[in-house]
């Protein structure tokens, strides 16, 4: 008697990701009251800069009040604010934060952009207005697909990406993949692309994009462009939109390249503010953006924290500070992650972005498949005591890869968490020893000689 | 660019109805006590504006609700963070003891089976997401809100078959009207998939009696269909008789542990009672725990700002302020409806009787130079744009007969309605003088009549405006 949609499984999540969670829930890391409890490193948070937020908001305690500048209550007019084209001074704000996070390389008209409750509102709702029912979608794997086919009816086509090329997109993979649909009889609607990458922590070039660009317009297709980690690029190369991409004048001879890229942005990573629920759509498509503003009403942004945040970001001393402070720390407890994992002989993708890192423990792996990848995990959830996310939940095509995630802890956390996966390595490569192993000779080497690198010290046991 | 969804190109989202329509030309001139006397009043939104002081004052005894402070430690950090799909709990705690409270205790809600939503536009839109698709119908008695074409239909896929209902029983659902609805659905070969009322009613500002409840209740489970009660305006029941909420019904029937229990549904929101739309709060309350499962990940695509989750748990677990507010809420808004009916009466021009709500479903029938929408249509423009009063036509809420309006009476100042009571009394007024006229030119062809009538009357009204000619 339900529709399909509720009485299906296909909403899309992982129940790894949520057996780690559960696990989490029920044994959770505290320094304090529980320093032997799991620890969380499967969310994306930004929790390194609250002091920062917290600071303006202590020397704006009548924004906080609903009150403007000269101290009259604007509680009225907000209460009663629900118009779907957001408020104007806001809209006006986030353009510009997000021209600066660009580098003020590219322009944003706020009459082009559309609010929605998070990305997650606002890439539905793209959906919903490029895609129907049995309409393809392209995503390169890994990616986080979120709840994208669930209401939509969408179907999703993998373009697999591999660690041969740093698991950037190839044209004979966009190609394969649009090939694949065509195959299953599926009208392929767009490309989304998640750029800085969801979980590699890597930015785009410019090649790519333009070569996203092209293949675009050759099969008449969308781009989306999802930049929610936009904010948190803390190392070169510099970020480059695919509004950059697309103002180059190759590109731009033909004229409707601008109608068929649209960008996903929100609040949530960079600044650290997923509950405020603040996400966004930026189109040049008129027609995109007149039906994504009808359909804002089953997600609008409370106009309270529409208030807050335009006042916030209408601060340029703090928006500038922030950005410059926010990608210093991102960068020093990536660089703390990375180095504590070398250490125990595990290697990252290089990234320059995101909030996490895409660690390679293929190496720790009993064999090359998804099997023995979700066992690895299961151990490392349990017996380690870290909630990481396995490479299978991003759809990766190959096992063994696993997102950490680095800015949603303290430092003596992840220092904590470091220990426990160096010891645990040791374990391993001792029971190894001691077993015999029944690895490959190529899969042994490989840990015999991550040993030798690492600290001299360990190996005497 | 053909490239674009179905749903981009057609316009199921309703938004080319009168309703918007009339929305747009009040933009272009609003009124204004001073800056703009003569504009457009805007008498077509049900909003509640006269209950901000009780809020602003809570406020401003308040503050470290606004502050993210609890027990003045900061708490920022932890709703920056909170994104949880179940909800602040102290919210959600606040929420059903409000509900409650609302319903004079004689229900009680569970937290486990409430999902906040971003508004109850989204709380029906995913609520229709769990129960229909495509190819399925639910049933609407009319008149109803005009929003539901775009939140039940637009991205659902779902078709709304009416219930019809008329003034000879002051719209009352009736056996037969469900029927032939449930039949007119076959016949489209529709899947009916439940029932959805809006209760109290908009556009009609009454509640449901316990006689039309029992009988909803004894068609779904009849039909083994589902039953959506809309019960965002229970808070606005003014005068008696009291309301009686779905789940009572329920409750004094002992049906908890039916099967139609299962596959009743409440929506609720803070957008009418509390006046509060901006703030984007709404919920969905279900005794299926499927239903509340799906829909609490479907929420995920319109959850509630943690901001002003806290701010509301503070402010509803305040139970002093909500017993001072329901009632005094109350008291204004019985107060002000009055106005609006004893004014409208002094025009010539009666309303259904109600109870609740924040607007009148007013009978201009005898307005009309005939019983057609058309004529409604016409009606309706003169008064937009002669009188400037937005109020919207019945036609744009389905209603089967031509003639009625919805006018709000709870967004505006007591000053500003007695100005729209008056520029209605002289349109009334003026009508009649030309309705004598119209007497004395039946002998006309009859193509003609109605045309010249209106060209007339037009005329003389803005002679008449202007002192001039």
């Amino acid at each position: 008697m339900l529709s399909s949609k509720a009485s299906s499984n296909c909403h899309g999540q992982d129940s790894l990701y949520f057996l780690g969670w559960q696990v989490y829930e029920k044994n959770p890391f505290h320094e304090v009251e529980n320093p032997t409890g799991i620890i969380q490193m499967g969310l994306a948070e930004n929790q390194l800069s609250f002091d920062l937020v917290e600071s303006w908001l202590r020397k704006n305690p009548d924004v906080m009040g609903l009150k403007n500048k000269d101290g009259e209550s604007v509680f009225r007019d907000l209460a009663l604010f629900q118009d779907y084209h957001g408020m104007p001074a806001f809209k006006n704000e986030l353009v510009e934060y997000m021209a600066k996070i660009r580098g003020n390389k590219v322009k944003f008209d706020p009459n082009n952009l559309v609010l929605a409750a998070g990305a997650t509102s606002a890439n539905e709702t793209l959906i919903f207005c490029l895609a129907d029912p049995g309409d393809a979608i392209l995503l390169p794997t890994p990616s986080y697909a979120g709840d994208l086919k669930w209401r939509t009816g969408v179907e999703i086509v993998p373009i697999h990406c591999s660690s041969s090329n740093g698991f950037r997109i190839s044209m004979f993979a966009l190609e394969e993949a649009y090939e694949r649909a065509q195959k299953l009889n599926l009208k392929v609607k767009g490309v989304l692309i998640t750029n800085p990458s969801n979980p590699l922590g890597t930015t785009m070039t410019k090649d790519e994009l333009q070569s996203l660009i092209t293949f675009a317009i050759d099969k008449d297709i969308h781009l989306i462009s999802d930049e929610v980690f936009s904010g948190t690029v803390f190392d070169s190369p510099c970020f480059i939109s695919i509004m950059e991409a697309a103002m180059d004048s190759n590109l731009k001879r033909n004229t409707d390249v601008l109608s068929r890229i649209h960008i996903v942005y929100s609040l949530s990573k960079d600044l650290g503010l997923p509950g405020f629920r603040v996400g966004m759509i930026y189109s040049n498509n008129q027609t995109v953006v007149s039906a994504a503003t009808k359909m804002s009403s089953f997600g609008l942004v409370s106009s309270q924290t529409q208030y807050l945040l335009s006042y916030m970001l209408a601060n340029k001393k703090f928006t500038s500070n922030y950005m410059k402070r926010n990608q210093k720390r991102l960068k020093k407890r990536k660089e703390m992650l990375v180095s504590g994992l070398k250490k125990s002989g595990i290697n990252c993708l290089k990234s320059n972005a995101g909030l996490f890192c895409w660690v390679d423990m293929r190496h720790l792996l009993c064999s090359n498949t998804f099997e023995a990848e979700t066992d690895l995990w299961k151990k490392i959830l349990c017996e380690v005591g870290l909630n990481i996310s396995p490479g299978s939940s991003f759809h990766c095509s190959q096992p063994g890869w696993f997102r950490v995630c680095f800015a949603n802890m303290n430092q003596s956390t992840l220092q904590v968490a470091l220990r426990r996966i160096k010891d645990f390595v040791e374990r391993s490569s001792f029971n190894y020893q001691q077993n015999g192993g029944s690895l490959s000779r190529k899969l042994i080497s490989n840990w015999v000689r991550k040993l030798s690198s690492a600290d001299r010290e360990e190996q005497e046991r | 660019m053909g490239l674009l969804s179905r749903k981009v190109t057609c316009n199921s989202h309703g938004q080319d109805s009168s309703y918007f329509l009339g929305w747009q030309e009040y933009e272009k001139n609003p009124y204004d006590e001073v800056k703009n006397p003569k504009g457009i009043i805007q008498m077509g939104l049900a909003e509640n504006q006269l209950c901000f002081d009780l809020l602003e004052s809570w406020l401003a005894k308040n503050p470290d609700a606004v502050s993210f402070k609890r027990e003045e430690q900061s708490i920022f950090k932890e709703l920056a963070l909170f994104q949880d799909y179940h909800g602040l709990p102290a919210f959600k705690k606040a929420l059903v003891d409000f509900m409650a409270e609302i319903r004079g205790n004689k229900v009680s809600f569970d937290t486990d089976h409430l999902v906040l939503t971003a508004g109850a536009t989204s709380a029906n839109e995913t609520l229709m997401f769990c129960l229909a698709e495509k190819g399925d119908a639910i049933l609407l008695p009319t008149p109803y809100y005009p929003g539901f074409d775009r939140d039940l239909k637009w991205r659902t896929g779902a078709e709304i078959v009416p219930i019809q209902c008329s003034s000879s029983n002051g719209f009352q659902i009736t056996e037969s009207a469900l029927e032939a609805a449930y039949q007119e659905a076959q016949r489209k070969n529709l899947r009916v998939k439940g029932v959805l009322v809006t209760n109290p009613s908009n556009p009609l500002g009454t509640t449901m009696s316990r006689n039309e409840l029992d009988l909803l209740v004894n068609f779904v489970t009849d039909k083994e269909i589902h039953l959506i009660s809309d019960e965002i305006y229970s808070g606005t029941v003014f005068s008696s008789p009291a309301f009686v909420s779905i789940m009572e019904v329920l409750k004094d029937r002992k049906l908890e542990n039916t099967q139609v229990w299962e596959r009743v549904h409440v929506v609720y929101s803070l957008s009418k009672d509390l006046g509060l739309p901006g703030f984007r709060v709404g919920a969905i309350y279900s005794n299926d725990p499927i239903v509340v499962a799906a829909a609490t990940k479907m929420s995920s695509f319109g959850l509630v700002s943690s901001q002003t989750q806290y701010l509301l748990s503070a402010m509803l677990s305040d139970k002093k302020f909500t017993k001072e507010y329901i009632s005094k809420n109350h008291k204004r808004l019985q107060k002000r409806q009055n106005k609006l009916v004893s004014g409208l009466e002094k025009a010539g021009i009666s309303c259904l009787e109600s109870n609740a709500g924040l607007f009148c479903w007013v009978d201009m029938r005898h307005l009309l130079s005939s019983n057609t929408f058309e004529a409604e249509m016409e009606l309706w423009k003169r008064i937009v744009y002669d009188v400037k009063l937005n109020i919207s036509p019945g036609s744009s809420c389905h209603c089967t007969e031509p003639g009625w309006f919805r006018v709000c009476f709870a967004n505006m100042s007591e000053d500003t309605l007695k100005l729209a009571m008056q520029r209605l009394k002289s349109f009334v007024s003026s009508i009649s003088i030309d309705n004598q006229t119209h007497q004395d030119l039946k002998n006309m062809r009859k193509k003609n009549r109605t045309k010249w009538v209106f060209r007339l009357s037009f005329q003389s009204f803005h002679d008449r405006e202007q002192g001039e000619r």
